[in-house]
Protein backbone atom coordinates (compact mmCIF):
# COMPACT_ATOMS: atom_id res chain seq x y z
CA UNK A 1 0.00 0.00 0.00
CA UNK A 2 1.29 3.43 -0.92
CA UNK A 3 1.24 5.97 1.90
CA UNK A 4 0.36 9.46 0.63
CA UNK A 5 2.79 12.23 1.46
CA UNK A 6 -0.10 14.23 2.90
CA UNK A 7 -0.74 11.48 5.49
CA UNK A 8 2.92 11.43 6.45
CA UNK A 9 3.02 15.23 6.83
CA UNK A 10 -0.18 15.22 8.92
CA UNK A 11 1.13 12.52 11.26
CA UNK A 12 4.56 14.16 11.45
CA UNK A 13 2.97 17.51 12.31
CA UNK A 14 0.66 15.83 14.84
CA UNK A 15 3.63 14.19 16.58
CA UNK A 16 5.37 17.56 17.02
CA UNK A 17 2.21 19.38 18.16
CA UNK A 18 1.36 16.55 20.58
CA UNK A 19 4.82 16.68 22.14
CA UNK A 20 4.55 20.46 22.60
CA UNK A 21 1.16 19.90 24.24
CA UNK A 22 2.87 17.66 26.80
CA UNK A 23 5.46 20.40 27.43
CA UNK A 24 2.74 23.00 28.09
CA UNK A 25 0.85 20.61 30.42
CA UNK A 26 4.05 19.96 32.37
CA UNK A 27 4.85 23.69 32.54
CA UNK A 28 1.31 24.39 33.80
CA UNK A 29 1.35 21.49 36.26
CA UNK A 30 4.57 22.82 37.84
CA UNK A 31 2.84 26.18 38.51
CA UNK A 32 -0.37 24.84 40.06
CA UNK A 33 0.50 26.40 43.43
CA UNK A 34 0.73 29.85 41.81
CA UNK A 35 -2.23 32.11 40.96
CA UNK A 36 -4.41 30.72 38.18
CA UNK A 37 -3.27 33.44 35.75
CA UNK A 38 0.07 31.65 35.59
CA UNK A 39 -1.00 28.06 35.03
CA UNK A 40 -4.32 28.47 33.21
CA UNK A 41 -2.87 29.71 29.89
CA UNK A 42 -0.31 26.90 29.85
CA UNK A 43 -2.78 24.13 30.69
CA UNK A 44 -5.35 25.63 28.30
CA UNK A 45 -2.76 25.83 25.55
CA UNK A 46 -1.65 22.26 26.25
CA UNK A 47 -5.21 20.94 26.03
CA UNK A 48 -5.83 22.90 22.81
CA UNK A 49 -2.65 21.50 21.23
CA UNK A 50 -3.63 17.96 22.32
CA UNK A 51 -7.00 18.36 20.61
CA UNK A 52 -5.31 19.75 17.49
CA UNK A 53 -2.83 16.88 17.36
CA UNK A 54 -5.55 14.23 17.76
CA UNK A 55 -7.54 15.77 14.89
CA UNK A 56 -4.41 15.70 12.70
CA UNK A 57 -3.69 12.07 13.72
CA UNK A 58 -7.20 10.97 12.77
CA UNK A 59 -6.89 12.75 9.41
CA UNK A 60 -3.40 11.37 8.80
CA UNK A 61 -4.14 7.76 9.78
CA UNK A 62 -7.24 7.53 7.54
CA UNK A 63 -5.14 6.71 4.51
CA UNK A 64 -1.84 4.92 4.12
CA UNK A 65 0.09 2.09 5.67
CA UNK A 66 0.25 1.81 9.45
CA UNK A 67 3.68 0.20 9.05
CA UNK A 68 4.91 3.59 7.89
CA UNK A 69 2.65 5.85 9.96
CA UNK A 70 2.79 4.20 13.41
CA UNK A 71 6.55 4.71 13.80
CA UNK A 72 5.95 8.35 12.84
CA UNK A 73 3.29 8.60 15.56
CA UNK A 74 5.82 7.39 18.09
CA UNK A 75 8.27 10.11 17.03
CA UNK A 76 6.27 12.19 19.53
CA UNK A 77 8.09 10.31 22.32
CA UNK A 78 11.45 11.31 20.83
CA UNK A 79 10.49 15.00 20.58
CA UNK A 80 9.23 14.91 24.17
CA UNK A 81 12.56 13.51 25.38
CA UNK A 82 14.37 16.37 23.62
CA UNK A 83 12.00 19.06 24.96
CA UNK A 84 12.30 17.61 28.50
CA UNK A 85 16.01 18.20 28.39
CA UNK A 86 15.77 21.56 26.66
CA UNK A 87 12.93 23.17 28.64
CA UNK A 88 13.05 21.38 32.01
CA UNK A 89 16.71 20.36 32.28
CA UNK A 90 15.82 16.71 32.73
CA UNK A 91 18.85 14.47 32.23
CA UNK A 92 19.20 11.91 29.47
CA UNK A 93 20.33 8.56 30.77
CA UNK A 94 20.90 5.13 29.32
CA UNK A 95 17.65 3.75 30.73
CA UNK A 96 15.55 6.46 29.10
CA UNK A 97 17.23 6.28 25.70
CA UNK A 98 17.32 2.47 25.54
CA UNK A 99 13.79 2.20 26.90
CA UNK A 100 12.50 4.69 24.35
CA UNK A 101 14.19 2.79 21.52
CA UNK A 102 12.46 -0.42 22.66
CA UNK A 103 9.14 1.44 22.76
CA UNK A 104 9.70 2.66 19.17
CA UNK A 105 10.50 -0.90 18.05
CA UNK A 106 7.35 -2.10 19.81
CA UNK A 107 5.13 0.53 18.16
CA UNK A 108 6.66 -0.37 14.78
CA UNK A 109 5.73 -4.05 15.31
CA UNK A 110 2.20 -3.13 16.37
CA UNK A 111 1.86 -1.08 13.16
CA UNK A 112 3.11 -4.12 11.23
CA UNK A 113 0.58 -6.34 13.02
CA UNK A 114 -2.34 -3.99 12.30
CA UNK A 115 -1.80 -3.86 8.53
CA UNK B 1 -3.81 -1.60 39.62
CA UNK B 2 -2.27 -0.07 42.72
CA UNK B 3 -4.54 1.73 45.16
CA UNK B 4 -3.74 5.44 45.23
CA UNK B 5 -3.43 5.29 49.03
CA UNK B 6 -0.80 2.61 48.75
CA UNK B 7 1.15 4.64 46.23
CA UNK B 8 0.93 7.81 48.31
CA UNK B 9 2.19 6.05 51.42
CA UNK B 10 5.37 4.79 49.77
CA UNK B 11 8.61 6.60 50.61
CA UNK B 12 9.70 9.62 48.56
CA UNK B 13 11.83 8.25 45.75
CA UNK B 14 15.56 8.62 45.50
CA UNK B 15 15.86 9.99 42.00
CA UNK B 16 18.57 10.22 39.46
CA UNK B 17 20.15 13.35 40.91
CA UNK B 18 23.56 11.77 40.43
CA UNK B 19 23.01 11.49 36.71
CA UNK B 20 21.79 15.06 36.30
CA UNK B 21 23.96 17.19 34.06
CA UNK B 22 25.86 19.50 36.42
CA UNK B 23 25.17 22.66 34.42
CA UNK B 24 21.45 22.09 34.56
CA UNK B 25 19.44 23.58 37.41
CA UNK B 26 16.27 21.65 38.13
CA UNK B 27 13.05 22.54 39.80
CA UNK B 28 13.28 20.59 43.08
CA UNK B 29 9.53 19.90 42.94
CA UNK B 30 9.74 17.91 39.74
CA UNK B 31 13.23 16.46 39.87
CA UNK B 32 12.03 13.21 41.41
CA UNK B 33 9.45 11.07 39.75
CA UNK B 34 7.17 9.84 42.51
CA UNK B 35 5.64 6.37 42.47
CA UNK B 36 2.29 8.10 42.79
CA UNK B 37 2.90 9.90 39.48
CA UNK B 38 3.94 6.66 37.79
CA UNK B 39 0.79 4.98 39.15
CA UNK B 40 -1.37 7.85 37.87
CA UNK B 41 0.10 7.61 34.36
CA UNK B 42 -0.46 3.83 34.41
CA UNK B 43 -4.10 4.57 35.25
CA UNK B 44 -4.11 7.06 32.33
CA UNK B 45 -3.05 4.29 29.94
CA UNK B 46 -5.93 2.05 31.06
CA UNK B 47 -8.48 4.88 30.74
CA UNK B 48 -6.90 5.91 27.42
CA UNK B 49 -7.34 2.35 26.13
CA UNK B 50 -10.98 2.37 27.28
CA UNK B 51 -11.40 5.68 25.41
CA UNK B 52 -10.05 4.17 22.19
CA UNK B 53 -12.32 1.12 22.51
CA UNK B 54 -15.37 3.37 23.14
CA UNK B 55 -14.47 5.72 20.27
CA UNK B 56 -13.96 2.86 17.84
CA UNK B 57 -17.21 1.15 18.90
CA UNK B 58 -19.03 4.48 18.60
CA UNK B 59 -17.56 5.23 15.18
CA UNK B 60 -18.54 1.78 13.91
CA UNK B 61 -22.12 2.22 15.18
CA UNK B 62 -22.72 5.80 14.08
CA UNK B 63 -26.41 6.27 13.28
CA UNK B 64 -27.41 9.94 12.96
CA UNK B 65 -25.49 12.43 10.83
CA UNK B 66 -23.30 15.32 11.92
CA UNK B 67 -23.24 16.73 15.45
CA UNK B 68 -26.57 15.06 16.29
CA UNK B 69 -25.07 11.68 15.42
CA UNK B 70 -22.19 12.29 17.83
CA UNK B 71 -24.29 13.71 20.71
CA UNK B 72 -26.70 10.76 20.69
CA UNK B 73 -23.97 8.15 20.50
CA UNK B 74 -23.17 7.16 24.10
CA UNK B 75 -20.00 5.11 23.40
CA UNK B 76 -18.55 8.09 21.54
CA UNK B 77 -19.46 10.40 24.42
CA UNK B 78 -18.00 7.94 26.94
CA UNK B 79 -14.80 7.92 24.88
CA UNK B 80 -14.53 11.70 25.00
CA UNK B 81 -15.24 11.74 28.75
CA UNK B 82 -12.43 9.19 29.24
CA UNK B 83 -10.06 11.41 27.25
CA UNK B 84 -11.00 14.38 29.46
CA UNK B 85 -10.39 12.40 32.67
CA UNK B 86 -7.14 11.21 31.14
CA UNK B 87 -5.88 14.75 30.56
CA UNK B 88 -6.71 15.80 34.14
CA UNK B 89 -4.92 12.74 35.57
CA UNK B 90 -1.90 13.43 33.38
CA UNK B 91 -1.67 17.02 34.65
CA UNK B 92 -1.81 15.82 38.29
CA UNK B 93 0.83 13.16 37.52
CA UNK B 94 3.19 15.64 35.84
CA UNK B 95 3.34 17.78 38.99
CA UNK B 96 5.65 15.34 40.73
CA UNK B 97 7.79 13.85 38.08
CA UNK B 98 9.93 14.15 35.02
CA UNK B 99 8.17 14.52 31.70
CA UNK B 100 10.84 12.36 30.06
CA UNK B 101 10.00 9.48 32.42
CA UNK B 102 6.22 9.84 32.59
CA UNK B 103 5.36 10.60 28.96
CA UNK B 104 6.77 7.41 27.35
CA UNK B 105 4.72 5.30 29.80
CA UNK B 106 1.66 6.39 27.80
CA UNK B 107 2.85 3.94 25.11
CA UNK B 108 1.37 1.18 27.29
CA UNK B 109 -2.00 2.31 25.87
CA UNK B 110 -1.00 0.44 22.68
CA UNK B 111 -0.50 -2.69 24.77
CA UNK B 112 -3.99 -2.59 26.35
CA UNK B 113 -5.66 -1.74 23.03
CA UNK B 114 -3.81 -4.57 21.28
CA UNK B 115 -4.85 -7.03 24.01
CA UNK B 116 -8.48 -5.81 24.21
CA UNK B 117 -9.25 -5.40 20.48
CA UNK B 118 -9.39 -9.15 19.75
CA UNK B 119 -11.84 -9.51 22.67
CA UNK B 120 -14.17 -6.62 21.78
CA UNK B 121 -13.83 -6.45 17.99
CA UNK B 122 -12.60 -9.91 17.03
CA UNK B 123 -9.32 -8.50 15.66
CA UNK B 124 -6.73 -11.12 14.82
CA UNK B 125 -3.72 -11.77 17.02
CA UNK B 126 -0.44 -12.20 15.18
CA UNK B 127 3.24 -12.56 15.96
CA UNK B 128 3.93 -8.88 15.17
CA UNK B 129 1.41 -7.65 17.73
CA UNK B 130 2.81 -10.01 20.36
CA UNK B 131 6.33 -8.78 19.60
CA UNK B 132 5.13 -5.17 19.76
CA UNK B 133 3.50 -5.69 23.15
CA UNK B 134 6.67 -7.38 24.41
CA UNK B 135 9.00 -4.56 23.30
CA UNK B 136 6.77 -1.76 24.61
CA UNK B 137 6.42 -3.40 28.03
CA UNK B 138 10.18 -3.97 28.14
CA UNK B 139 10.95 -0.39 27.08
CA UNK B 140 8.53 1.21 29.54
CA UNK B 141 9.86 -1.01 32.36
CA UNK B 142 13.40 0.09 31.54
CA UNK B 143 12.44 3.79 31.63
CA UNK B 144 10.53 3.29 34.88
CA UNK B 145 13.32 1.30 36.50
CA UNK B 146 15.89 3.90 35.39
CA UNK B 147 13.94 6.62 37.16
CA UNK B 148 14.11 4.74 40.48
CA UNK B 149 17.80 3.87 40.59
Amino acid sequence: MITPLSSMLLVFGASIIGSLAAVLLKAGADLLHDPWQRWAPRLGGGIALFLASSVLYVMGLREGSLTVLYPMVSLGYVWTLVWSRLFFGEPFNRGKVAGLMLVLVGVFFIGLGNR
Amino acid sequence: MLESDTIASLPIPVAEALEAAPEVQQDPLSRHTSLRSIGLVLLCTVIGAAAQIFLRYGAEHLTGAGIRGILTNWPLLAGYVCLGINTLLLIVALRNGQLSVLYPIIALTYVWVTILSPIFFGDTVNIYKIAGVFFIVLGVSLIGAGSRS
